[in-house]
């Protein structure tokens, strides 16, 4: 069973989001969905600037077997990327909750979050999959 | 591998099994009024003999015409072992084999393609092909867009010396994504773009089209045009005839930082023409943007035995995986034309394609002096050249192609309906396959039928005060 840290919220494409103290969320992949890429080469992450509605595409996750799309679980504009990833996309593998963040956003709406997953509700999800 | 159809029995066996009556019933969801009956102007079948016997009257009514044409696609020699060799049933197929890596002969020959022109484009990636020189240039218009993360306006600026064909095909294959293709005028008298004429203050543009040498066959100032693309943040499409490139400065040196992206057509390296086709495209690009170049890319590795093997590789954004999130339908494409290239390139070597370059550039020189001194003949453009040139007629050019014709000559391509500008005028080439009597003949041909027309126009024409 992968690891689904409770404090965090999540959608059912398999993105998690933390709510930062400034008010601002830090966005990922999620342990199981890194499982699933197996081992990531490439990373392309969203530009910081841009605007992003809930259900958007604005990242590319590349693994050796595939390249796949990363949602933007949340309406907001894109404050800041990670642009470590470039050189160590392993990171999503190894950290996928810490140093394998991919975006940070500024809501345009904080109601947003309530719709989000909860852990326990997320890893539901991925035991039903299985 | 022999081809088995289907049994009717079998056929009858798959419909029960999925509980459909009959193959028809599998369309059914194809509303009716987007079907068709059969075409109604494709005359009904003829037997084997019969469409044998019409081919062969209609190849013989085919002339071996002395070829002066040139405008994209190009006569070259082309060795005899070429076509010999990539007819072999080994290589005669278009396409990277299903199981692509149980073929390592195609696989290595791919390999070696790419490697070719990275070497002759002076880049670090190329792809194993496209359709065209065309359809190259709209790959490298969306892939540009992709790699462009910065620029947000799908704004793609082409100089007016571009292929006006390419153009229209990537305006044509591009339009309905929000992307707006602008022209940049030549100068009247260079046949080039004036970088100075280019804005100071461009608003967000993704990407510049250079075509070099240009349609007119003039060389475009591409270093200024490039250094000017990058200042103002876009992406340098280069557009290229491979042959030139074995005299002309490779794209990935252009300017300060070279080239983003470089396409065009292989036909020059191997191809024969033949009614346009079939012509494959090429591509290359910087490192940084090989995850959004389409089509295949075969790299070199070692096995589990330390011996040296061929694998496709970056496949993850290909239709097989990503499906309509692919970066493009590309596959292999032209793979045959491709073997043919890769093969013309191995026969004559750098040294050869050097020669085919210089001597095509000398011929063209020789023809353009001997052309320019026959009376009511004037070349357009005072631009350096590699092996073509825009000529005006005094007298209608479409009455002297079709005098020439009559002499088995085909005196170039009119230019007339791309550029209203150009009326009158012919776009003309000599390769390394004319001799200096092939230009001599053209040259006496063309005087001799001007002083004819000018005469028969003389009596009804009076002269004016």
């Amino acid at each position: 069973m992968s690891n689904v840290p409770s404090e965090l919220r999540y959608t059912k494409s398999h993105e998690w989001i933390r709510r930062e103290d400034d008010g601002t969320v830090t966005i990922g992949i999620t342990e199981h969905a890194q499982e699933l890429l197996g081992d990531l080469v490439f990373v392309e992450p969203p530009e910081a600037g841009s605007t992003y509605a809930v259900g958007d595409d604005c990242a590319v996750v590349e693994s050796v077997k595939a390249a796949s799309d990363v949602y933007s679980p949340l309406t907001g504009d894109i404050i800041e990327a990670n642009e470590a990833l470039s050189e160590t996309p392993e990171s999503i593998n190894l950290d996928p909750y810490g140093d394998g963040w991919i975006f940070k956003m500024k809501l345009a709406d904080e109601g947003e979050l309530d719709g989000l997953l909860d852990a326990t509700a997320y890893a539901e999800q991925i035991a039903a999959e299985d | 591998m022999p081809f088995i159809p289907h049994t009717e029995a079998e056929i009858r066996e798959m419909l029960d099994a999925i509980g459909v009556t009959s193959t028809e019933d599998l369309f059914d969801e194809i509303p009716a009024a987007l079907r068709t009956e059969g075409l109604e102007t494709i005359p009904v079948g003829k037997s084997e003999m019969d469409v044998a016997r019409l081919m062969q009257q209609r190849a013989g009514e085919d002339q071996r015409s002395l070829c002066f044409a040139g405008a994209g696609a190009y006569e070259h020699h082309i060795p005899a072992a070429v076509w010999e060799l990539t007819t072999r049933g080994e290589f005669y197929s278009a396409y990277t084999p299903y199981q692509a890596e149980a073929s390592q002969g195609t696989l290595q020959l791919l390999y070696e393609y790419q490697s070719m022109m990275t070497s002759l484009t002076g880049m670090d990636v190329s792809n194993a092909s496209l359709y065209d020189g065309a359809s190259s240039l709209a790959e490298a218009v969306l892939m540009a867009v992709r790699a462009n993360r910065k620029s947000k306006s799908k704004r793609i600026l082409t100089l007016r010396s571009v292929n006006p064909v390419y153009r229209s095909v990537a305006k044509t294959i591009t339009r309905h994504q929000g992307i707006m293709l602008e022209e940049i005028d030549y100068d009247r008298a260079t046949g080039c773009v004036d970088v100075n004429s280019l804005p100071d203050e461009p608003s967000d543009i993704t990407a510049l089209v250079i075509q070099q040498p240009n349609y007119f066959g003039n060389l475009e100032n591409i270093d200024a045009l490039s250094d000017w693309a990058h200042k103002h943040g876009a992406l340098v499409i280069a557009v290229v005839n491979p042959t030139s490139l074995a005299l002309l400065k490779p794209p990935g040196e252009w300017g300060a930082m070279g080239a983003d992206i470089v396409c065009g057509d292989g036909q020059p390296l191997g191809a024969p023409l033949s009614s346009g086709g079939p012509y494959f495209g090429i591509m290359c690009c910087r490192k940084d943007y090989v995850r959004q170049m389409p089509g295949r890319i075969i790299g070199r590795t070692t096995d589990l035995d330390g011996k040296q093997g061929f694998t496709l590789t970056l496949q993850a954004r290909e239709q097989h995986i990503r499906r309509s999130r692919a970066t493009s339908n590309i596959c292999t494409n032209q793979g045959l034309l491709v073997t043919a290239a890769t093969i013309y390139m191995s026969l004559v070597g750098p040294q050869g394609l050097y020669n085919v370059a210089r001597s095509s550039h000398n011929n063209t020189k020789l023809l353009i002096d001997k052309l320019s001194k026959v009376t009511g003949v004037t070349r357009v453009f005072n631009s350096p050249f590699f092996h073509e040139a825009v000529f005006k007629f005094d007298l209608p050019v479409a009455e002297i192609m079709r005098a020439l014709s009559a002499q088995s000559i085909v005196a170039g391509v009119q230019l007339g309906d791309q550029y209203p500008e150009l009326e009158n005028c012919l776009l003309l080439c000599a390769t390394e396959t004319k001799t200096e009597a092939d230009i001599n003949t053209l040259v006496d041909h063309i005087s001799r039928i001007a002083s004819r027309l000018d005469a028969t126009k003389c009596p009804t024409q009076p002269k004016m005060a």
